[in-house]
Parts: structure tokens; sequence; C-alpha cells
């Protein structure tokens, strides 16, 4: 642990479990969050569009839940197939809330996802209770089934969930604060910012206390937790019903930003949705789920205005990094950090052109022949112009398609051609003064498989 | 009495459908300790490739040559992706295949279009085997019944009668004797997920033509088949036999039955309150047993993993 090289040996190693998972140093360094609170300040000055607050506030919303999903998958490995619904409940109870004029009227708008929060978490307390007695897949049954019991309940229980048209509200009617009375998109967004530094603060401060490292511990082995004399079930616990909490704090946020909650919080589609953001932004890192929430959201909403097939597109993404990047994007962009550290990362600049923009050009060939295929089948007839990448033509000729498949073979055959470059330059990268020879070997599997 | 024989009837066709998809599922996780989410997705591939071929070659070629696609399909994703996945641990392994599961949706939807595909019973199943005091059986139902129990009977035999199935069931508990005994256990592995894949292709080109083709089917079905395997105790394959009647009994029974929750609690001796319009509780009361028949066998799965966590028929803690 004294050398700083081997506490960033990175942790996609999948011969070392102890390490796959783990969460950063122990040390709480101030910079990132200054620089991320001054970030959230100054964005909306930047992205001045009314649509690209409301792209921020989702991102937002998406950050605090991905964070909570992280504190069961990554940091206490439990896998919940039905986290959705505390997010959900949350969002109810704060819309039930909004509702009841008379008190509302007495409380002040930034204050609401609280009670969010307190309801996701007293659910979580009941469910937990039973759901966390194992982790493994026995949890992530019970998650699973109780997410469909609540998403069921939601048409039938219709005084709380509203039926098929869901709760809706205003959140003007709220005690103005400070004179602000969330009239403007703009106002709300400072209101999740705020509730997005703080929730994340705390989750990371929850990470660092002794309860959050037993979390770990339980992770990593449950059974030489409980031989130290922790029950491991109160630890899964523990960290349950504080996800659930902030997983209602995102709830209430998302009522607060769209002043409706329907049963598509709560169903099994949207517990899928986070799981994906989690996953792809990595589970091994604290930061990965913001990365992975910021990522999903640009490509659910940038993706989708461009094309039909997103979601096919995504599920791809998400298969390909359990496959082959099982630490996620932060896994990814960490694996880097020794190669930076001993000030080598410039000769990998030259090596990641070179291969990099061949397979960038051969997935968006691919990308180009999966979109006129769909065209080809499912175009109304008659309809045969398409255009793709700013390209209109015809795709019931074979000249389209003699070029787009001759591009992406031409490019993948030169990525392929470029690959042991990159991988001797990842491997010479990484090549420590003193470092032994097994982890030379492990760096250059790693530089494989990017 | 009659309309109980009725549901017993259409209880069973579902109870053994579902049978269909947990026995390969079970075998499965007492294999290789993964629950494979994607399971239903390969139901659904099943009916699509079934409605394909029928179009072609009819209705029979499809029964016998879709099952065996879904089965090359579902060997190749265990030797290609999940034996790649199984180095990283087991939740990474469920998360593949929630991912492939997500994908085969998307891979359908791109295919074969969003709209439910015509796929029909074939003309020689379709009339009445026979009627029971006016309510009639389809022939379809009884083919579906058949062939199910033609399965189990097979696949028990197989187990426990031949070499085959003797040498899984060793692997099952022992993998690394059997490995030392000079047996491929990989390639065992990859056979019963391939079996367990096919089955429910089976499954999916016979219920194909009842329940409908069409994009949402794996989802309908996926998650009814977990509870199943989940009350019948993980791994066990006579659990899955039982929790799949049982489901297929309670779901059909609830929604025949038109039981009202105002006449439950009055029977246990509340009052129906007053004014029931103003009551919190309001939803409850005007609850009747067809709008929760859907929910009803999830709520048996809360229930059992809270009084019996290892399920009806299971012996080992997953």
């Amino acid at each position: 642990m004294n050398n700083p090289m081997r506490e960033d040996q990175i942790t996609t190693d999948p011969a070392k479990p102890a390490q796959r998972m783990r969460a950063g140093s122990m040390t709480f360094a101030a910079m990132p969050w200054v620089i991320a609170a001054f970030a959230l300040l100054v964005m909306p000055f930047v992205f001045t569009d009314n649509s690209a607050i409301t792209i921020m506030n989702q991102m937002a919303i998406t950050i605090i839940f991905a964070l909570a999903y992280n504190m069961l998958l990554g940091q206490g490995g439990m896998l919940s197939f039905g986290h959705a619904v505390y997010a959900g409940v949350g969002g109810f109870a704060c819309m039930h809330v909004m509702s009841n004029t008379d008190f509302f009227a007495m409380l002040p708008l930034p204050v609401l996802p609280i009670f969010g929060g307190l309801f996701g978490m007293g659910l979580a307390m009941i469910i937990g209770s039973f759901s966390t007695r194992s982790a493994g897949t026995v949890f992530a049954m019970i998650s699973l089934g109780v997410g469909e019991l609540i998403a069921a309940c939601s048409v039938i229980i219709v005084a709380f969930f509203g039926g098929e048209e869901g709760v809706s509200g205003d959140r003007t009617y709220g005690m103005p604060f400070f004179g602000v009375e969330f009239l403007q998109q703009i106002e709300v967004y400072y209101l999740i910012a705020f509730w997005l530094m703080l929730s994340a603060l705390l989750m990371y401060l929850f990470s660092r206390t002794p309860i959050g490292r037993m979390a770990n511990a339980v992770r990593d082995n449950p059974e030489r937790a409980e031989f130290l004399g922790y029950s491991s079930r109160w630890v899964r616990y523990y960290s349950f019903i504080f996800s659930g909490f902030f997983a209602g704090i995102a709830g209430g946020l998302f009522a607060i930003n769209y002043e409706i909650v329907t049963e598509e919080n709560l169903n099994t589609a949207s517990s899928g949705v986070i799981l994906l953001v989690t996953f792809l932004g990595g589970v091994g890192f604290f930061f990965g789920p913001i990365i992975g929430a910021i990522a999903f959201t640009l490509l659910q909403t940038v993706l989708s205005l461009q094309t039909d097939l997103w979601a096919f597109y995504a599920g791809t993404l998400f298969l390909a990094t359990v496959m082959f990047f099982p630490g996620g994007l932060a896994g990814l962009l960490m694996m880097h950090v020794p190669a930076i550290r001993m000030g080598k990362a410039s000769k990998l600049v030259v090596p990641y052109i070179i291969t990099l923009i061949p397979a960038l050009i051969g997935i968006l060939g691919l990308a180009a022949l999966v979109e006129m295929t769909f065209h080809f089948r499912h175009a109304s007839f008659g309809d045969e112009e398409m255009t793709v990448f700013w390209t209109t033509f015809d795709s019931h000729t074979a000249m389209p398609w003699v070029v787009a498949i001759g591009i992406t073979v031409v490019a993948f055959a030169i990525m392929r051609r470029m690959l042991p470059t990159l991988k001797s330059a990842w491997a010479e990268a990484n090549a420590a003064p003193k470092a032994n020879a097994s982890s030379q070997a492990n760096s250059s599997s790693q530089g494989g498989a990017a | 009495m009659d309309l109980v024989l009725v549901n017993l009837i259409d209880g069973l066709v579902t109870g053994l459908l579902l049978f269909m998809l947990s026995a390969g599922l079970t075998l499965i996780f007492s294999m290789m300790g993964v629950l494979n989410f994607a399971h239903a997705s390969f139901y659904m591939l099943g009916a699509y490739f079934a409605y394909q071929i029928s179009i072609a070659l009819g209705f029979w070629m499809g029964l016998i040559f879709a099952p065996l696609i879904v089965g090359v399909i579902g060997a190749g994703v265990e030797r290609y992706g999940l034996r790649r996945v199984h180095q990283y641990g087991h939740v990474p392994e469920l998360i593949f295949t929630f991912g492939l599961a997500l994908l085969i949706e998307e891979l359908v939807q791109f295919i074969w279009g969003r709209n439910q595909m015509p796929y029909q019973i074939p003309d020689v199943l379709n009339f009445t085997a026979f009627a029971i005091s006016g309510n009639s059986i389809p022939a379809y139902k009884v083919f579906m019944i058949f062939i199910s129990i033609a399965i189990f009977i097979g696949l028990l035999y197989v187990l426990t009668k031949t070499r085959v199935g003797m040498i899984i069931q060793a692997a099952l508990s022992y993998p690394r004797t059997v490995e030392a005994l000079g047996h491929n256990v990989p390639l065992i592995f990859m056979g019963v997920f391939g079996v367990g894949t096919s089955l429910a292709g089976v499954a999916g080109v016979i219920a194909g033509p009842v329940l409908g083709t069409f994009p949402g089917m794996a989802f309908v079905l996926g998650s009814i088949v977990f509870v199943t395997i989940v009350i019948g105790g993980l791994g066990s394959l006579w659990g899955a036999l039982v929790a799949s009647l049982l489901i297929g009994w309670i779901t059909t029974f609830a929604k025949s039955y038109n039981i009202r929750m105002e006449d439950i609690l009055n029977g246990i001796g509340f009052a129906t309150p007053e004014n029931l319009d103003d009551n919190m509780f309001r939803d409850i009361w005007a609850v009747t047993s067809p709008q929760i028949a859907d929910i009803l066998p999830y709520i048996l799965m809360v229930l059992i993993l809270i009084f019996r966590p290892y399920g009806l028929f299971g012996n080992r803690d997953a």
C-alpha cells in the first residue's frame, strides 16, 4: 500500500477479485469537488439553450440515481433489478406532498426531496429486512419480484399511484424560497445541482465511513467479514436503506423537474436502464456512475434524435462493456493512470490515433450498414431514399452497399494492422523501471483488450 | 363443477408451458450457478424462427428446426459470451444475460418489426377436440399438453437412466472430479445450455400461435419464469414442475372466479367502511381477483422467500 504505483494497479484484472471493484484511496481530496461545484455553477452560462438545461437536469437526476444504485452494485456487491421502485415511490411521495396544498404552502420547494428520500428509505427498510439476507442471485431475484409487484400495484392502488395516467402536481405552489418560485427551468436547475452536490458528497463520505468500508469487505468476502465479528446481513441492510434514501431523493427531484410521476418511473425497464448506466460508467470507482450517467444521457438525447435504433446501439454497447471492459468507462480511464504517473503517456498518443480512428470509421461503417438494412426492410413501399451521415442515396441499389461494406472492411483491416503497434506502445508505456514481469504481462493483456 | 374442469385444463396448459421454460432455466442454474435472464428471449426467438420457417415449409418443419437453431445459438452464447464473462464472477454473468435479453429484444424488433406476426395454429389442429358443457377445448391445447408431457418424460429419462444423464448429474455436483475422470466438463456445460435454450425454443414454437408472436412476448413471460424457479427451489427439476403447475392453476382460477376483496374481508370479520370513497384504503377494498391474477405469483414468491428461502423443493443456498 505504500507504493502509490501498486495501489493504482488497475481494477479490470479478473485474476484479482479483491481489487476488481475496489474504491479509490482513503484520503479525501477536496479539489475534484470544488471543480465539480464550479462546473455546475457555470454550465448554464455555457449552454444557455433551454433544451440544454432540460438535458442537464435529466443528467443530474440520473447521476444521483446511478450513484445511489452503485452503493449497492459497486460498493455492496448487490445486484438489484428493481431499484427504480425506491426512486419512483420517492417521486410519488413528493407528488402527494405537492398536491397537499395547505402543507405544501408552508414548505420551501428545496426541502421537498427529503420527503422522497425518507419514503424511499422507509420502503427500503421494509423490503431490505428480508431481501438483504443474502447477496447474489437470491437478492437479485427478490429485487426483481418486488419491483414487478410494486409496478403492478401501481394500476391497482390508484389512490397512491394514480393509475395509468400517474400523479401530477405544480411545484410553484410551494413557499417561495428567498423570493424564488421555481417558475423557470434555470431555477430548477440550480435546485437540482445543489442536491446533486449534496447527495454526491454524502454518498462519497458514506463510502469512507466504517460501515461503507465494511460494505466493501462483505462484498468481497462475506464469510471472512463474519469471522471478524460483523454481521454481513446488517452491513448489507444499512447500505440498502441508504441507497434507498438517495434513490428517493432522485425520485423527488424527478417529480420537481417534470411535475408528473407515472408507472414508468418504477417499472423494470427503468431499473434496467439504471443498471445499464451504472455498469457502463464503471462500478469500480466512485465517479464511474457519474461518467455513465453523462454518457448515457447524451447518447439517449442526441442519438435518439438521429436514429430509431438507438436502443439497439445502447444494448450492443452495454454487452460489449460487460464482455470486454468489466471496469466500464471509469476503469478504462483509470487504466492510464500508471502511464501518466510515469510521464510516458505521450508515447501512447500516436498509436492511439492511428488505431482508434480506423476503428471509429469501421464502427460508423457498421452502423451505416445496420441503418441501411433497417431501411431496406422496413421503409414504406416506394420510399427508397435514405440519408446516412449527410449522404442521401437509394437504399435499393447496389452502389451504396458496396461503398459502405468497402469502407467498413478497409477500416477494420487498417485497425488490425495497427493493433500490434498499440500493444507494444502500451507495454512500453506501462513498463515501470522496477516493475516485475507479472505486472508487465498483465498490463499488456489489458492493452489487448483496449 | 364443469367450469372447474375447464379451468384445470387451462391451468395445466399454462403450467406445462411455464415448465418447459423453467426446466431449462433450472438445469442451467444448477449447472453453472447463473440465472439466465435471456432464457425467455430464446423462447421468443423460437417463436419467431418457427414463424419464419412455417411460411416456407409449414408448421411441423418449424417445430423441428426452430428449436435446433435456438439451441445452436444458445450453445454459441455459452461458448463465446458466458464463458468469457464467467471469469469476472457471478454478478457480471447475471448482468451479461440481462444485457443479452435487451439486445435480443431489440434485434427481433430490428428484423421483424414491432407488430405481432401472423403466426397461426396449423390447420390440422384447428378444430375442437371435445366440449365440457358448452366450453369447447381446442385440439391445439391437447396437443400442447401432450408435447410438454412427452418432453418432461424424455428429459427425466435422459437425466436419470442414460449414461449422458449420469455424467451431467455428476458434473452438477462435482465438476472437478468429473473432469479428473476424463470428461470434457466445459463441453457438457455448453451442451446443457444448448439443450436448455432449445427447450425454451420448443415452448416458443408451440406457444407462439396461442399467446401471440410479438417483441414483448419474452418480457411478458420472462419474469414469471424466474418466479417459478425461485418458488420451486433453484436447481430443482421437480420443484420447477410443481411450481409451474401451481402458478398455472392459481392464475387461471383467479382470473375466472371473480372473488372480491370486500367479501373476503367481510368474511373474516371486517365491516365495510361507511363512506368507501373517502377511505384511504378504498383501493384495497375494491380489489378483485382477476385484477391481481397476474401479480399473485410475485406475492407467492415474496412469501416463499420470507418463510422458506430455499423454495419448495430447493436444498441449496444460491
